[in-house]
């Protein structure tokens, strides 16, 4: 059902935690299971210096957060912010059909985090964002 | 991946007992026929399934012909709610029955209710998923056509009182319907001491093979067909009969009775050492379903604040293979209706994990999931932000 790399994620997640003063905060919940995740971020001179989150889900909506969150630490944030489900998705090795909203509650998570961020830095928001 | 392998989903199905296996053999090259054709051949085949018939009625307490030969307990369900709403269309079109059935019951009562102008009243049912007679009796109207509410519960293993509102039924000349699936093998099934005028079985809950069930029907009750053709099962289910899965499942379910009394007592030890420990050794964690009138092989729970189809995944990397207990295995995590109906929050509902055990089962399995399953659940609340 899963792949080799959904397993590995979903059996060690990578950045799992909270982060007491962050620069960005965005939790969201999905509207087609409840799954709820919950995203952190830290932002230095433009980058994602570090990233921490929790997610109630099942293995897929876990294994889409860790991922996601080492697809992002270290990125120039202007990257990160165009980091979408399908890319998420494809890191993973495919998710089941069932199971692509996992990976978009990965990706809304964090939008909600760069929006935060932004709301409180509008002169580093992307233009497109 | 871890090399072993315990099986604790035998409410979902089980292996079919090599006993089984080999009173099965005969009838697939040697002893071929068709029991409907006149020759020797088609006489041998009509003798193993007349005898298997005759076994099936001695343990249910029936008569041979009150005994029909389905593909599996959602025909058997099926044929009885149709095969009655149908046939009683001109004398009503009330259907009692719980939110609690399986989707066999619940989406065939739908249809009906959608298509065909029934009336469905959905009994309520308490915290353990117990209906009440009470309940039953009131909701009988003029136009009620049939009861059906189940044995036991496939979840949460929650055994109804059924002779009791089998008696009720009775007295007030209403069908009654109930889909012993979950039971099978587990309860004894005797259909007078039920009061039942239909009882749904399926083979491969008790180690026979899938494909092949039962659905008692008492003389007398009025069933429209709803696969007509070749006149097979007294007109009541057309199709060529499955001889090696109908003798299958006749020795199935003999073996089955023989060895009851042991197997529940020992099933039922099992069960209550694994509840026993989950309860004692995990923060938070929930019995699913009544305390001590369930299967004998049921232990169900939910563990607030994780996902269930998440605590499965972990087991099942451990070699444990469990369920969420919900019928829906297509990824959509819709909290079970089963455990709604019990009055359980929907976010709680989607932690539920269902161990059920079986034959091959050992005291040592349990000890292996009471060892592993507190650390599953505990580094997955360490995950999630809905565990305060």
């Amino acid at each position: 059902m899963y792949s080799n790399i959904v397993i590995e994620h979903f059996t060690n997640p990578r950045n799992v935690g909270v982060i007491e003063d962050a620069d960005g905060y965005g939790k969201v919940e999905s509207s087609v299971c409840g799954d709820m995740m919950e995203l952190y971020i830290k932002v230095r001179d433009g980058k994602i210096v570090d990233v921490k989150y929790r997610t109630f889900g099942c293995a897929a909506a876990i294994a889409s957060s860790s991922i996601a969150s080492e697809m992002i630490k270290g990125q120039p944030i202007e990257v990160v912010a165009e980091l979408s489900d399908e890319k998420i998705t494809e890191a993973l090795g495919g998710l089941p059909e069932a199971k692509i909203h996992c990976s978009i509650l990965a990706a809304s998570a964090l939008r909600a985090a760069l929006e935060d961020y932004f709301s409180k830095h509008p002169e580093e928001r992307p233009e497109d964002f | 991946m871890a090399s072993r392998f315990i099986y604790l989903d035998h409410a979902a199905t089980t292996p079919v007992d090599p006993r089984v296996v080999e009173a099965m053999l005969p009838y697939f090259e040697e002893k071929f026929g068709n029991p409907s054709s006149i020759h020797r051949a088609g006489g041998e085949a009509r003798a193993a399934v007349e005898k298997a018939r005759q076994t099936v009625a001695e343990l249910l307490g029936a008569k041979p012909s009150e005994i029909i030969f389905t593909s599996c307990g959602t025909e058997s369900d099926n044929l009885a709610l149709r095969g009655v709403a149908f046939a009683l269309k001109g004398r009503g079109n009330h259907i009692i029955t719980t939110p609690i059935e399986h989707h066999a019951i619940g989406h065939t009562c739908e249809q009906l209710a959608k298509e065909f102008g029934m009336e469905i009243t959905y009994l309520p049912v308490d915290s353990f998923g117990l209906v009440d007679p009470d309940d039953v009796a009131r909701a009988i109207t003029e136009r009620t056509v049939l009861i059906s509410i189940m044995y036991a519960n496939n979840e949460v293993g929650t055994i109804e009182p059924i002779a009791e509102i089998g008696k009720i039924a009775r007295e007030k000349g209403i069908l009654f319907h109930t889909d012993a699936v979950q039971a099978g093998g587990h309860l004894p099934l005797n259909v007078d001491k039920l009061h039942v005028d239909l009882l749904s079985l399926s083979g491969h809950k008790f180690y026979a093979p899938k494909g092949v069930g039962i659905l008692y029907v008492r003389e007398g009750t009025p069933l429209l067909p709803i696969q007509t053709g070749g006149g097979q099962e007294r007109h009541l289910r057309a199709g060529t009969e499955n001889v090696p899965y109908i003798v299958g499942l006749a020795k199935a379910l003999q073996l089955a009775y023989e060895e009851m009394e042991s197997e529940v007592a020992r099933l039922r030890s099992l069960r209550d050492r694994l509840i026993q420990g989950v309860l004692e050794r995990i923060p938070d964690a929930q019995l699913t379903g009544h305390p001590t009138q369930r299967l004998p092989n049921n232990a169900s729970f939910v563990f607030k604040g994780i996902d269930g189809e998440a605590i499965l995944m972990q087991l099942d990397l451990a070699g444990v293979a469990a369920s969420t207990g919900s019928a829906c295995s297509s990824g959509e995590s819709t909290p079970s209706h089963v455990l709604l109906a019990m009055g359980i929050d929907p976010l709680l509902a989607r932690s539920s994990l269902r161990l059920t055990l079986g034959r091959r089962n050992t005291s040592e399995d349990v000890e292996f999931v009471l060892a592993i399953l507190p650390q599953i659940v505990e580094k997955l609340r360490a995950i999630s932000p809905a565990y305060t």
